[in-house]
């Protein structure tokens, strides 16, 4: 068969239903998507504020949740966490911004599969119901963390939250992990696929190469969950013992032999570390972007971002036994996940360094994308600093469910993802809605998140380091947790702020949206082809015709250039030299 | 909705190249059935994980289940032939013989489902079962086989987990070719298939439950074939053809590894 694509030119839809709720268009579904992780992300948030008020108020009476038992606080994480990694940033980085940007960025008028597009977006809206509606039934929220270990995810008696809340937390991830296999397949089948003349590899925008990648990482890990979780729930209903060995709960024994909660840890770490890379990928694909514009230069070292981008994925499938070091591991395994985690450190450096490099001697416009952009490469390091730590077995020892690898992932996933997320947001605003966000208050934003993110995060090491075990409830009891309340206070307070900040942000994106100067179709002079149609861009995203691509993605600065940027549309003459 | 199919030649004008050089259904039928693989294999190696570390698998079969398994696995690989034999009847434009290739090859994944469910009826009946099934009444379960039920749970579990999971697989490949051969009219049909799989099981079989899936299938079909009513043509009985023989193929390591290697040898 020699035919290439099939083309995907549905007429626009009439009528309120078919345009905003069941829409087709990619460009709609990424904003069904980015929306209900802003949704997502308020409700982790006020859960972590709960927690965080709980650990220096133990007595306090909160608000919707009453008193905090241990229990409590423990649902509180979970879903805080599930809520987090899931709903936000797997969905808004990737779902939402690689499905509107992806097909305007190669030149396609829609995704691929536009019906699969669609289903999978409401298919996890269907998971993010379920996962609420843990709340709500009898028990509450389950208890097991987010990474779900056996045997307590398994035991339905092990705890309150683990009869219905933890079968609806299973089931949440089983649908979130369909859901997000029809997404990764449409998004690599797109790429492959539908790009416009002239738009070969190494002329994708990096943005592009890491959606791509992100959705290979998620076609392979979210698969492995999907067994995983089933085989969960066989456990919890249908009585086997996979992840059960015999066990004894409050002096009962249970039916289950045989099985090995090692078991869980391999399938689930095989899933969960991909999964971080499928969190962080389309944020450094932003920051690449983003600094590449406001540093008005070509990214540094283009193609050695494409290989690390690859290299990251390829390694990241290899490492999961880093997570386990403590699980009883043979020291031959550990001594080999811990070479392939430390080597993965090298592509990771690649990537910073090339950043680095892009803003080495450059005129950069300091708008609030690029505050962001650059948020998100600090950020990213600081984080990244203590992977390496962590990799080695015998630093892991002491470190291991400590504080410490709590303040690791929340630098280096947690925030430096959010950072991604908010780079996207300022920089692809004029196009998505038309209109301006406003830059003082992006600035407030950013400064304020930028210094409360590492008040509250960077203690975390310490409080590590002196042996702060996570996921505790009572720091009264022991003598040394005591002593470390002060800290705790301190990283409550900034929580507080920075938290109260974010609103900042949600104020200006709505205003905005209705009241904010009109963007023109290219407002930071860049270069990708979404800066070449019309803004917002029409149905088909380039108004009936397919753009030709002439140039690489980031000729900034170009000599000779009529401008100090040359447009991927632009014709072949305008760099002549 | 239109869809337009543009020409190809005015879309080797207006596109790169696919990497593939192939349509996008294909590669996405490709793509799907990379993940699905992981998902077998993730299955395959928690059978294996609890295979190694469980000292003295029993290996219980005898030689009626594995009678039962080699006539299951001539059925699958008929099916094989036979959806080959619709794929090439559609290259040629055949519609008529195309979709009785396409019964044929849907005619033995039942046989093969029906004669997988027969099996698993009566290992549950036998002992060989799970905690939570209930047991058939009127009938004594053989010692052998509740005592492995017993002594090594991880036995039923991974027996029942990975053949059920690959016959829904079967299943929903038999519905999927019902849709590509019928169309919208397979729902009805499947409605009834419904009706008649939950009324023809006894309601302490797993299957009474199980048919289940039957109607949500008849849900999930139709919303899509309300959202794409178009006709279908050659290339979708080839994209579905690769599942067909990807199903297939799991069987071919499910069939020794959880049958011949579980035999008990004289
Ligand atoms: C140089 C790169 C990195 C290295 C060497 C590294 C190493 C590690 C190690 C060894 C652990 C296990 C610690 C323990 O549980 O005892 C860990 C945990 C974690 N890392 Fe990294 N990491 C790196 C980069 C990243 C990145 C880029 C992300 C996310 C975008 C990330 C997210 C996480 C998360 C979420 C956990 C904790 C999971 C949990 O237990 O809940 N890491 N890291
Ligand atoms: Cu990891």
């Amino acid at each position: 068969m020699a035919t290439t694509a099939t083309v995907h030119a549905h007429a626009a839809p009439q009528g309120f239903i078919r345009k905003y709720i069941f829409s087709l268009d990619h460009k709609i579904i990424g904003l069904q998507y980015y929306f209900l992780a802003l949704v997502a992300v308020f409700v982790g948030m006020f859960l972590s504020l709960l927690m965080r008020i709980h650990l220096i108020w133990p007595t306090a009476v909160l608000p919707l949740v009453g008193e905090i038992k241990p229990e409590t606080y423990l649902s509180l994480l979970t879903m805080h966490g599930t809520i987090m990694v899931f709903f936000v940033l797997t969905t808004a980085p990737q779902s939402g911004f690689g499905n509107y940007f992806l097909p305007i960025q190669i030149g396609a008028p829609d995704m691929a599969f536009p019906v699969l597009n669609m289903l999978s977006f409401w298919t996890t809206f269907l998971a993010f119901v379920a996962m609420i509606a843990a709340f709500f039934v009898s028990g509450g929220a389950p208890l097991h963390g987010w990474t779900g270990y056996a045997p307590l995810s398994a035991l339905p008696s092990a705890g309150p939250g683990e009869q219905l809340g933890a079968d609806l937390w299973v089931i949440s991830i089983a649908i979130f992990c369909v859901a997000s296999l029809m997404g990764a397949l449409n998004f690599i089948t797109t790429l492959l696929d539908l790009r416009a003349k002239g738009m070969t590899l190494f002329r994708l925008p990096l943005t592009c190469w890491a959606w791509f990648v992100t959705a290979i990482l998620a076609l392979l890990a979210f698969g492995v969950l999907l067994s995983a979780g089933i085989l969960l729930l066989l456990d919890r209903n249908l009585g086997t013992s996979f992840y059960v060995p015999l066990v004894v709960v409050n002096g009962t024994v249970m039916g289950h032999k045989g099985g090995s909660p090692l078991l869980w840890q391999h399938l689930f770490w095989f899933f969960g570390h991909p999964e971080v890379y499928i969190a962080i990928l389309p944020g450094m694909g932003v920051a690449s972007q983003v600094l590449s514009t406001f540093a008005r230069k070509p990214i540094f070292g283009y193609k050695a971002m494409v290989y690390a981008i690859m290299a990251i994925g390829l390694l990241g499938f290899t490492v999961w036994g880093h997570h386990m070091f403590m699980s009883g591991m043979s020291p031959y395994s550990a001594f080999a996940f811990s070479i392939m985690t430390m080597a993965i450190g090298v592509p990771s450096a690649i990537k910073t360094f090339n950043w680095l490099g892009t803003l080495h001697k450059a005129r950069i416009r300091f708008h609030s994308p690029m505050l962001f952009a650059i948020g998100f490469v600090s950020l990213f390091v600081s984080g990244g600093l203590s992977g390496p730590f962590l990799a080695q077995p015998v630093l892991d020892i002491p470190l291991h469910d400590t504080y410490f690898v709590v303040g690791h992932f929340h630098l280096i996933m947690g925030v430096a993802a959010i950072f991604g997320i908010f780079a996207a947001t300022y920089y692809w605003f004029p196009k998505m809605f038309g209109r301006m966000m406003n830059e003082s208050l992006g600035r407030i934003h950013f400064w304020v998140t930028l210094v409360g993110t590492y008040a509250i995060f960077m203690p975390m090491h310490y409080l590590g380091m002196a042996g702060h075990p996570r996921r505790y409830s009572q720091l009264t009891e022991l003598a040394y947790l005591h002593d470390l309340i002060p800290v705790q206070q301190f990283m409550t307070y900034a929580a507080f702020i920075t938290i109260g900040f974010q609103f900042v942000f949600v104020f200006n994106l709505f205003w905005s949206m209705f009241k904010g100067p009109k963007a023109s179709d290219n407002p930071w002079e860049a270069t990708t082809l979404e800066w070449t149609t019309a803004t917002p861009p029409p149905h088909d995203n380039f108004g009936g015709h397919t753009p030709v691509v002439n140039h690489g993605p980031y000729e900034y600065s170009v000599p000779g250039a009529p401008r100090d940027y040359v447009m991927q549309t632009d014709p072949v003459t305008a760099t002549a030299h | 909705m239109s869809e337009a199919v543009a020409h190809p030649q005015a879309l080797a004008e207006t596109y790169e190249p696919s990497l593939f050089g192939t349509y996008s259904k294909k590669i996405g039928m490709w793509l799907f059935l990379l993940s699905d693989s992981l998902t077998f294999g993730a299955l395959l190696y928690a059978y294996t994980y609890g295979r190694i570390s469980t000292p003295n698998w029993p290996t219980p079969f005898h030689s009626e289940s594995i009678r039962n398994a080699t006539l299951m696995t001539a059925f699958l690989l008929t099916s094989s032939l036979t959806m080959v034999l619709a794929v090439r009847a559609s290259v040629f434009g055949n519609a008529k013989t195309q979709r009785w290739w396409l019964f044929a090859t849907m005619a033995c994944g039942t046989a093969f489902v029906v004669l997988h469910g027969r099996e698993w009826s009566n290992l549950i009946a036998e002992g060989l079962t799970l905690p939570v099934f209930p047991t058939v009444p009127h009938h004594t379960a053989s010692a052998e086989f509740s005592n492995v039920a017993q002594t090594v749970p991880q036995f039923p579990a991974t027996f029942f987990g990975l053949t059920g999971m690959h016959m829904l697989h079967v299943t929903l490949g038999v519905i999927y070719l019902g849709i590509i051969a019928l169309r919208r009219t397979f729902i009805p049909i499947l409605l009834g298939l419904w009706l008649i799989a939950w009324l023809a099981t006894p309601a302490y079989s797993p299957f009474h439950y199980g048919a289940h899936v039957l109607l949500a299938a008849a849900v999930v079909c139709g919303v899509i074939v309300w959202l794409k009513p178009k006709v279908y043509d050659s290339s979708d009985v080839e994209v579905a053809g690769l599942y067909w023989h990807f199903v297939d193929l799991v069987w071919m390591f499910i069939f020794p590894l959880v049958y011949l290697m579980s035999t008990r040898i004289i």
